[in-house]
């Protein structure tokens, strides 16, 4: 067990949890967005990013990659946190005003407006499907490409993947997917639009060993009926 | 027999599963033989082809999606054909400074491409990259592995033209097939020519070879196109043996295979620019015999 203090409070967790899992487990709210339960910790987001140290020297660091470690002062929620953190919802923000995954993140953080130069990206390369794609979905169909203000997210050479099998896994985590059906929860539909298209899934013939992420999916129960 | 080089090889170097195979069992173990896997497709068939990467993906039993973003976050890897030669025009911040915008822009012009792009004809290839380490001397550019600095926009038709000439033979008149070499190691920089023992009336050149429990050294002779040697121990015909430079040790080994017999190639750089490489196989058509790289 490794004891550490979030908050002023001490607790001690089991060797190997991270940061994030400690505080979790105390109850402290720490938001998260490239982060989820199941898959690898990959650290892109930094929105999970936590006071460490004692003052003066202390420093930020994201909270889902990092281990907890004996003796280890951690908050939550000190000024520095709370700035570093409005300033990784404004980067957001202008790169992908549209996810209502980040609008939902803003306004629970009462982040009105953003003050970068406003962007309208598809992805904000927070990895979610490649991990979702590869270690759930035992595909690994896509991959980021490149570096810099190149990388970006598909298939390599853009061709579609033989390892692909619609699963839809990608799209079910993805953050900032467009294309992502809401259907399968009705209370958070958009427009129901996708009740009269027929998607490429229902023509495949093992379509029930696929483990759709969709399901309950509108399509399939018309196919059913 | 002397064979020069030009890369890429000929286009009739299909991608068989069979050669992939022989380049990754060279590289057999490690996580840490992707690149070195990928850098000898590239150097045998020029480029990554889709179909060699997935060869390559399932001899490795690895998914392609994380070779393909090992190969294209690389940029001296390249998933397009290139062509023989390699233009790359330094964009660095001191070169930028110094100019390099327009010099990239007359290479655009002259060669008709623009970067990242290969002319019709498949001779050149123009590239930029961000710092050579030679900033004081910039605008730089390379070009078949020769440098050029200070660059004026004049410049650049000369350099196209001698570039297509071969810069070795540029200037040249005389096709003289037998001339020396000073060559060392392309490790250490040390040189590997002794004057203590003289071949063909010139200092020869000394490395340390290595084949089955025999340690000894190796002395050539430094006139290209002669292929007298001597061997402390004698190397038994048709032996693939390892060489080694005699100042810092290091295995002479790049990624190049004997275009004859498919033995690794063992590089030694010439005093002056340009590198050769001899076939590690003892009796080997391509053994004894330099290879000439004209970048
Ligand atoms: S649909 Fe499933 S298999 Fe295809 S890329 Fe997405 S997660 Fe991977
Ligand atoms: S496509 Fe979506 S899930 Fe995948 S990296 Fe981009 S934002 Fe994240
Ligand atoms: S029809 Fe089904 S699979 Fe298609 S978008 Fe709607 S919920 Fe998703
Ligand atoms: S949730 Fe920790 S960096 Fe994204
Ligand atoms: S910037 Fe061109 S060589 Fe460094």
């Amino acid at each position: 067990m490794i004891n550490l203090t979030i908050n002023g409070l001490k607790t001690s967790v089991e060797d190997g949890s991270t940061v994030l899992e400690a505080a979790q487990f105390l109850g402290f709210p720490i938001p998260t967005l490239c982060h989820m339960e199941g898959l690898e910790p990959y650290g892109a987001c930094r929105l999970c990013l936590v006071e460490i140290g004692k003052a003066p020297n202390t420093k930020l660091v994201s909270s889902c990659t990092y281990p907890a470690q004996e003796g280890l002062v951690v908050r939550t929620a000190s000024s520095r946190v709370l700035k570093a953190r409005k300033m990784v919802i404004e980067l957001l923000l202008a790169s992908c005003p549209q996810s209502k995954v980040i609008q939902d993140i803003a306004s629970a953080h009462a982040v009105n407006q953003q003050r970068f130069k406003q962007e309208h990206e598809d992805c904000i390369l927070c990895g979610l499907c490649v991990r979702m794609c590869k270690e759930q979905m035992m595909a690994g169909a896509i991959g980021f490409r490149g570096r810099g203000e190149n990388r970006s997210l598909g298939t390599p050479f853009d061709v579609k993947s033989e390892e692909c099998r619609f699963c839809g896994g990608c799209m079910y985590v993805c953050p900032a997917c467009q294309l992502r059906c809401t259907f399968n929860e009705p209370e958070k539909a958009i427009c129901g639009g996708c009740q009269n298209l027929s998607p490429p899934c229902v023509e495949e013939e093992k379509f029930d060993d696929m483990m759709c992420y969709m399901a309950p999916c509108v399509a399939c129960e018309i196919d059913k009926a | 027999m002397v064979e020069l080089a030009l890369q890429p090889l000929k286009e009739s170097d299909e991608v068989t599963p069979e050669r992939i195979r022989k380049i990754i069992d060279r590289h057999e173990g490690a996580l840490g033989g992707l690149i070195a896997i990928l850098e000898g497709v590239q150097a045998q068939f020029g480029y990554l082809s889709e179909k060699a990467l997935g060869i390559v993906a399932q001899e490795t039993g690895r998914s392609l999606v994380d070779i393909y973003g090992v190969a294209n976050f690389y940029q001296s890897f390249s998933l397009k054909p290139r062509g023989k030669h390699l233009v790359s025009v330094c964009v660095g911040t001191a070169c930028h400074v110094r100019g390099a915008p327009a010099i990239v822009s007359e290479f655009e012009q002259r060669l008709g491409i623009e970067v990242d792009e290969t002319t019709e004809d498949k001779e050149f290839t123009l590239k930029t990259v961000n710092c050579l380490g030679a900033c004081a001397l910039g605008p730089v550019a390379v070009i078949d592995g020769h440098y050029f600095s200070k660059l004026k926009k004049s410049d650049i038709e000369k350099l196209r033209h001698d570039a297509q000439e071969g810069f070795d033979r540029a200037g040249d008149e005389e096709d003289r097939r037998i001339f020396p070499v000073d060559v060392g190691c392309p490790f250490c920089n040390h040189s590997f020519m002794d004057s203590g023992f003289y071949i063909n009336g010139r200092p020869s050149i000394r490395v340390t070879v290595s084949f089955g429990d025999k340690h000894g050294w190796f002395r050539m002779s430094s006139l290209y196109g002669r292929y007298d040697i001597f061997s402390e121990y004698e190397i038994p015909v048709d032996t693939v043996s390892h060489f080694f430079c005699p100042h810092c040790h290091a295995e002479l080994i790049g990624s190049w295979e004997c275009p004859m017999c498919s033995a690794p190639m063992v590089p030694m750089i010439v005093r002056g620019g340009g590198t050769i490489r001899i076939c590690s196989r003892s009796g080997c058509t391509g053994s004894d015999g330099h290879m000439l790289d004209l970048r």
